[in-house]
């Protein structure tokens, strides 16, 4: 049987607002702050992991950066899953012997930047989309939202429910972006961005990094903190351009989803906790169903009325998630460092998921292009 | 916006300029293939040829975009659309001359978009 890996340290950089930090500075200072929860330092670290559009090879810059030159480099960029997806590598990597300790690391200003939709020529396939100023991504989910609610008779109060949740979770958490509760009416009184979608259905924007550290479990003896061992992983992709997703209403994670559990040995009953990358309110009813935790169309009863808030049967996007905790552009490592601190316990009262011993991580990129699952449970 | 034209794309926008939508059939499989590329992406085969496109079709989805950024902002809101062609291939576009629902049928109509003349869609009165 090959050697397991283990999530041994977690952690974010400064979030929100962060004029004083570099997208290379944030992922530093994340890096030092889980190497140091882990009890490592930089050189153990022999696998390097990141994704990004600053810079030509993000992987090399932030190497080059944090003085290390590792001997293994993976800069997958399949955007905000992008991390999932690294975990599922590192592992692979980790079982077979080529790294034992690995660092993935994110970092964005994009708040600060204000580096969203900068004017640039729209080359190769992007040529049949952007020239018709679609705002991007929000518009493409918008597109999802409105066959999703034909389809199946949803409406926008239902997906408004994840929004409330997620401020409930939010509220708890003084990392969080927006702490002030809201309801399913503010969530529909919000400004009208692409229809169906209201403000409050959409993702923050904020800077922000972080960072999370693997080890090989012959190095756990070594290891600060109690390890989050990775019991199964899977990635996919479907599309590129919302134009060519073959249904708008299931995304990859019904590859990604039931490839991670089977590795696992696990099914969806197991879960004590679930993280799901929330850009919209529209992704999170999506890829419920697509991972099967409900049938199609199910999603909005299965989320109703604060079953996946604090104190729900269904803990979910526990910290706030990208609607109210964070969101630099390409969230996914924040789902895994917060279901990382749930299956250790790192928290008191409301905020811990209690006896949170089974973990789901799941990571969707680009317009619901890519999606990573990752299964985690406590050592 | 400048869109960069390439060796693909040159009789797409040559189309363009010409009234007409022209979109690619694979001559092994018969897949309708859009957007232009070099092998069809059913199967994998290198015999494209061009074809006008009917210009009809159906609405697979829609949205109005109330907020747009940079040369589009002072156009919103408009709609845009995934329409189904009725040769089987969709696309991205925009509904002009009147708003849709889903299943509505449309048909080819050229308008412009942030300078560009561009394939939109107006609803089959």
């Amino acid at each position: 049987m090959s050697r397991r890996a283990g999530i041994v340290g977690v952690a974010e950089s400064d979030l929100g607002k962060t004029p004083h930090l570099t997208v290379l500075s944030q992922q530093a200072t994340a890096s030092v702050a889980a190497l140091a929860e882990a009890g490592l330092g930089f050189a153990d670290v022999d696998g390097l992991f990141t994704a990004g559009g600053w810079s030509w090879s993000p992987a090399i810059a932030l190497a080059e950066y944090l003085g290390i030159q590792p001997k293994h480099l993976d800069g997958t960029n399949i955007g905000g899953s992008s991390f999932e997806a690294h975990v599922g590598h590192a592992v692979a990597a980790i079982e077979a012997g080529l790294i034992d300790v690995a660092l993935i690391a994110y970092g964005s200003t994009q708040r600060t930047d204000r580096s969203r939709n900068q004017p640039r020529p729209a080359t190769l396939a992007e040529q049949y989309e952007r020239p018709y100023g679609l705002p991007t991504p929000v518009g493409a989910y918008a597109l999802a939202a409105n066959r999703y609610m034909y389809e199946h008779g949803v409406t926008s109060e239902q997906m408004a429910e994840v929004a409330v949740s997620a401020r409930d979770w939010a509220a708890l958490n003084p990392k969080a972006y927006y702490r002030d509760p809201i309801t399913v009416d503010d969530v529909l009184a919000s400004e009208m961005i692409c229809e169906p979608l209201h403000k409050l259905d959409c993702c923050l924007v904020t800077d922000g990094g972080g960072a999370v550290v693997l080890a090989a479990e012959d190095r756990w003896p070594d290891v600060a903190a109690r390890p989050v061992v990775v019991l199964g992983h899977g990635e996919t992709t479907t599309h590129n351009g919302i134009a060519q997703m073959p249904d708008l209403t299931v995304t990859g994670a019904a590859r990604s989803g039931p490839a991670a559990m089977t590795m696992a040995g696990v099914s969806h009953t197991d879960f004590d906790v679930v993280e799901i990358y929330d850009s919209f309110t529209i992704t999170v009813l999506l890829t419920l169903e697509s991972l099967g935790f409900c049938k199609p169309g199910e999603a909005g009863d299965f989320v109703r009325a604060g079953r996946t808030g604090p104190g729900g049967e269904f803990p979910m996007n526990t910290n706030g998630g990208g609607l109210s905790y964070t969101h630099p552009g390409m969230y996914g490592i924040f789902l895994l460092i917060e279901a990382t601190r749930q299956l250790r316990g790192d928290f008191a009262g409301a905020r811990q998921v209690t006896d949170a011993e089974l973990a789901l991580v799941h990571g969707t990129g680009g317009v619901l292009s890519s999606t990573s699952t990752v299964v985690l449970g406590r050592g | 916006m400048e869109i960069a034209v390439d060796t693909e794309s040159r009789e797409f926008w040559d189309g363009v300029a010409a009234g007409e939508l022209r979109i690619q059939r694979c001559e092994a499989c018969g897949h309708a293939v859009f957007y232009p590329r070099a092998l069809c992406p059913s199967c994998h085969c290198d015999r494209l040829v061009w074809i006008v496109a009917s210009g009809r079709g159906e609405v697979y989805s829609y949205t109005v975009a109330h907020r747009a950024f940079g040369e589009f902002a002072t156009e919103a809101p408009f709609t845009v659309a995934l329409v189904d062609l009725d040769e089987g291939v969709r696309m991205l576009t925009r509904i002009v001359g009147g708003t849709v629902a889903i299943g509505d049928r449309v048909e080819l109509e050229f308008a412009t978009a942030a300078g560009n003349q561009l394939p939109c869609f107006r609803p089959v009165a």
